[in-house]
């Protein structure tokens, strides 16, 4: 009889309960092993050796606390006939069902909030209007360099570990160009863009024959040469000082300062500092619209589509006389270009820039906001960096927490935990990002997106 | 190799000799000690459906790889021609000269061998599909179509920056693109599909867009690997009736196929390779009554008795009393022209022929007089006929199956040539395993089995892995039982 009802009946929802049970001690026990030497037994110098403090109290509750925890996800996750967390799954996967035909109303909205964005601060939030209003470019320099890599990642399907090479031979370039040859901002930005995209060339050439996990190390490495190189070269670059006193941008001429000749003197405005970071905001904002602009214009080209079929198949590709080498390096030049605009734009904003700055932890931050975003998707790179750079930043003014946590906790330090914590649950619940449909790039008659299943994700995945 | 073959309805004057678009000349692709392909040289002709055609295994992938760049050949030259006639001296000229093509406006020459893949397509105009469909699955069909026009719209597009920048001449030419692709979607009917995924295509849809995107690269010549691979009989039809029309709008036609009602019914110049060296090589007729051919197709399987009505008549033929053998002059001179390895052979075999242990009988007498068997083509194989007896020795035959490659019809065979014992095997030389090679027409498979390896250690009363298990029952062999007890099938 029992097997002939083998999820429904009092038995088996018994059995469940035991199992559950069993294997909530299992696991209890095994944090009472585990923990015996760390939790309940604590040694503290006194005076003549060691005096072991007792901490039972502690030992009793972690392991009850296992117990419990394991108890329930055991009732209600993984034992379950529909786990609670299925919920989640589906409230996922169906908005981004949803989210295809909302795409456009909201790239639209994004778009028009990001247009009125540093009025809305000075309006609505006059005291931290600052605050916000630099975060805001960092967001948008985030959401550039996402574009930028989603162009090498998510279109020509190459994973590129080392992205932040090429923002930091466009900060760099900027910097040195301004301290030997006093060029200024507008000068060198192009300039910049350009270095960068050779720099993107050099490193293609030796990854063209290379696939797979190959290529993301040899990636990896290439950008951490960068930084090395940077840090060493004390003659050139500065080394580990980096370099200061970069020179901040111009409005046609009119720099943002007090007095004669300034920018709030020219139009008889009010000196305010806040003028400048708004400029900045605007800057970085036009840039990134470009980036976005040539993107999806490149989409649709041959050169697009060559690295959208590259990434789907580089021996068809081959095959259709495409000449799968030049096709690479464009992705790479591009790419790094645009890395280059970004970081040309950092150095400028900061006026101060060392090696510190392009470590790997930006690179993998690059990378995450593209993988999370949605592998070729230009509105999931948007939101994204929203969640993820705004997200933690937002946590340093999470008051309540430190309430909770007593005075000593700050939320900043768990960042990472967050972002670990996120990124596990993207990968299982959204295991290909955010926006996960491919809009194709010619259509006949009828528009239609293409699922995620159908995509191939290219080298390196 | 065995041009001789061709004499039957191979003439000079062949569509295929008189107007290649494609020739291979002496095609030689070794992996490491592998030999896959083996001095190969056919010609495709222009305006020509041409099947390349063997059983598994005998290289023909491996000569579209060649073809279309994704191999290296390790030797030989294979020469695209654009514009009318053979261009014998164009083509010497390039190749002496270290250059990859020459062209002009209606005779261009390209050296493939020369070439990087993505070159070919480009400018040698040659197409491939591919025998596991290459589609770009997440790409909707026209896209696949618009990919596949790279290069056009690459230079329309003023190399991406005039694309950019939105000039009117990329449009242009990108709805010419669109046209082009419609019109190809309308002849492989997938225009109602045009926007959806590659990817989620039927699998027969998604060969006939693959051979859409092949032709809108507009080639000179298409190369099909097995195109009716998983195809249903309709779908196969219907594949007829497109390569068809492909070649009516002026490309020829190369592929590769195991379905014999597509290669009969279109194919007007059919290639037959086996163990990478060339078979047969004519017309379906030709090629469809060419025992070789089917011996190749049916009897390599020598587990099976041949119920082949040809190859029953050849071994009928080779039992009866032959007749003289015929003048060498006349069969030098046959053999000297088609390939320039068998002529060293053939000396080679005139030295080493008196073998050393024959242990039939007359060991100092040249190898084609030894053997007491005559054969009526003999002079037709490269290499020399082993020697051979009437009849067994005292004792009774051996059990030849019992040397792992020889199966019951080939042991029939190598009687009629009056091999019996083990003994007789292993004196063979290189010149006799060539000869018996190119007679039971597995060339190389001989050597690549160890017959004579296997027939020394039988000879000398030891066992092998094999012979253990065809003593054991495990193997079907001539006699039913333990080694020199004749049953069935041992009587020839």
């Amino acid at each position: 009889m029992a097997a002939m009802r083998p999820n429904g009946g009092p038995a088996a929802k018994n059995s469940m309960f035991v199992d559950s049970l069993k294997d909530s001690a299992t696991a209890a026990f095994l944090v009472a092993v585990l923990g015996f030497f760390f939790l309940p037994l604590k040694t503290d110098i006194a005076a003549g050796g060691l005096a072991i403090t007792y901490r039972w109290p502690l030992w009793i509750s972690a392991i009850l606390i296992v117990f419990g925890g394991r108890l329930l996800l055991n009732l209600f996750v993984f034992k379950a006939k529909t786990p609670a967390t299925q919920f989640i799954g589906d409230k996922l996967s169906g908005s981004s069902a949803r989210l295809p035909g909302l795409g456009r109303y909201l790239g639209i909205a994004l778009f028009g909030f990001a247009v009125i964005l540093p009025f809305f601060f000075t309006t609505f939030f006059p005291g931290q209007q600052r605050q916000y209003i630099d975060l805001a470019i960092l967001i948008m320099t985030y959401i550039m360099l996402g574009w930028g890599l989603n162009i090498v990642v998510g279109l020509a399907g190459l994973l590129d570990l080392g992205y932040v090479a090429f923002y930091a031979v466009g900060a760099y370039s900027f910097a040195l160009l301004a301290e030997y040859f006093d060029l200024g901002f507008w000068m060198a930005l192009p300039l910049a863009g350009i270095l960068a995209a050779f720099w993107g060339i050099i490193l293609g050439f030796p990854v063209l024959r290379l696939r797979g996990d190959y290529l993301a190390i040899v990636t990896l490495a290439f950008g951490e040469i960068i930084r090395v190189v940077l840090l060493n070269w004390y003659e050139f670059t500065n080394g580990p000082d980096g370099i200061s006193g970069i020179p901040k941008p111009t409005l046609f001429g009119l720099e943002f300062t007090r007095g004669e000749g300034g920018f709030a003197d020219f139009f008889g405005l009010e000196y305010s500092t806040i003028h400048r970071f708004i400029f900045l905001y605007y800057i970085i904002f036009i840039m990134a619209l470009i980036t976005n602009f040539v993107t999806m214009r490149l989409r649709k080209l041959p050169v697009g589509r060559a690295w959208e079929a590259l990434r789907e198949d580089e021996i068809a590709c081959r095959s259709l006389g495409i000449n799968t080498t030049n096709t690479k390096l464009t992705a790479f030049a591009i790419g790094a270009m645009f890395g280059g605009f970004a970081g040309s734009f950092f150095a400028t904003r900061q006026g101060f820039i060392s090696p510190e700055s392009f470590t790997f932890l930006e690179s993998a931050i690059i990378l995450a906001i593209v993988v999370l975003g949605g592998l070729g998707s230009q509105i999931g790179v948007v939101i994204a960096s929203v969640v993820m750079i705004g997200g933690i930043e937002m946590l340093r003014n999470i008051g309540f927490l430190s309430q909770i946590f007593g005075p000593g906790f700050d939320p900043v330090q768990y960042r990472m935990l967050i972002f670990g914590l996120a990124m596990v649950g993207i990968m299982v619940w959204k295991p290909r990002g955010l926006i996960t449909t491919r809009v194709p790039s010619a259509v006949l008659k009828e528009r239609k997106k293409i699922g995620a299943d159908m995509v191939a994700q290219g080298e390196g995945h | 190799m065995n041009v001789a073959l061709k004499q039957p309805s191979a003439s000079a004057n062949d569509r295929w000799d008189a107007d290649p678009i494609l020739t291979v000349e002496h095609l030689t692709m070794r992996f490491g000690g592998l030999v896959a392909i083996d001095d190969l040289s056919f010609k495709v002709g222009r305006g020509d459906i041409t099947a390349l055609i063997g059983p598994n295994g005998a290289g023909k992938t491996t000569v579209f790889n060649c073809v279309t760049g994704f191999y290296k050949p390790t030797e030989g030259r294979i020469v695209m021609r654009h514009g009318l006639g053979g261009q014998q001296e164009t083509v010497d000229a390039v190749t002496a000269s270290g250059r990859r093509w020459h062209i002009s406006d209606d005779q261009s020459v390209f050296l493939l061998e020369r070439m990087p893949d993505f070159e070919i397509s480009k400018k040698a105009r040659v197409a491939r599909t591919f025998q596991n469909i290459r589609l770009f699955g997440g790409m909707t069909v026209l896209e696949n179509l618009l990919v596949a026009q790279h290069n056009p719209l690459m230079i329309a597009s003023g190399m991406t920056i005039g694309g950019v920048l939105g000039l009117p001449s990329y449009r242009k030419a990108e709805q010419e693109a669109i046209d082009k692709a419609v019109y190809w979607l309308e002849h492989t009917r997938l225009i109602d599909r045009a926007d959806d995924a590659a990817g989620d295509l039927p699998y027969g849809a998604q060969r006939r867009l693959e051979i859409a995107r092949a032709m809108c690269t507009g080639p000179h010549l298409l190369c099909l690997d097995e195109p009716a691979a998983g195809l249903n009989p309709r779908e196969s039809t219907e594949l007829n009736e497109l390569l068809q029309f492909i070649r009516e709008t002026g490309t020829s036609v190369l592929l590769i196929e195991h379905d014999m009602g597509v290669v009969m019914e279109i194919s007007d110049h059919i290639v037959v390779l086996d163990y990478g060296v060339k078979i047969s090589d004519g017309g379906a007729d030709f090629v469809k009554s060419d025992p070789r051919v089917i011996a190749a197709y049916l009897g390599v399987d020598d587990e099976e008795e041949i119920d082949v009505p040809e190859i029953k008549a050849d071994v009928a033929e080779m039992e009866k009393p032959a007749r003289k053998p015929r003048k060498a002059p006349a069969r030098a001179k046959a053999v000297a022209k088609p390939a320039a390895k068998s002529a060293p052979a053939k000396s080679a075999a005139a030295k080493t022929a008196p073998a050393k242990k024959a242990p039939a009988k007359k060991s100092a007498v040249p190898a084609k007089a030894v053997s007491e068997i005559k054969v009526k083509d003999a002079d037709k194989h490269p290499g020399a006929q082993p020697a051979g007896t009437k009849k067994p020795a005292a004792g009774g035959a051996d059990n030849l199956t019992r040397i792992s490659g020889i199966g019951p019809a080939n042991e029939k065979k190598l009687n009629t040539l009056g091999i019996w014992h083990f003994s007789q095997v292993a004196a063979w030389k290189k010149a006799e395993v060539e000869w018996v090679g190119s007679y039971l027409s597995f060339a190389g498979r001989i050597e690549r089995e160890e017959w004579v390896k296997q027939a020394k250690a039988l000879a000398s009363g030891k066992q092998t892995d094999f012979s253990r298990r065809v003593d054991g029952g495990k193997v079907p062999s001539s006699r039913t039982s333990s080694r020199r007890t004749s049953g069935k099938g041992g009587k020839a």
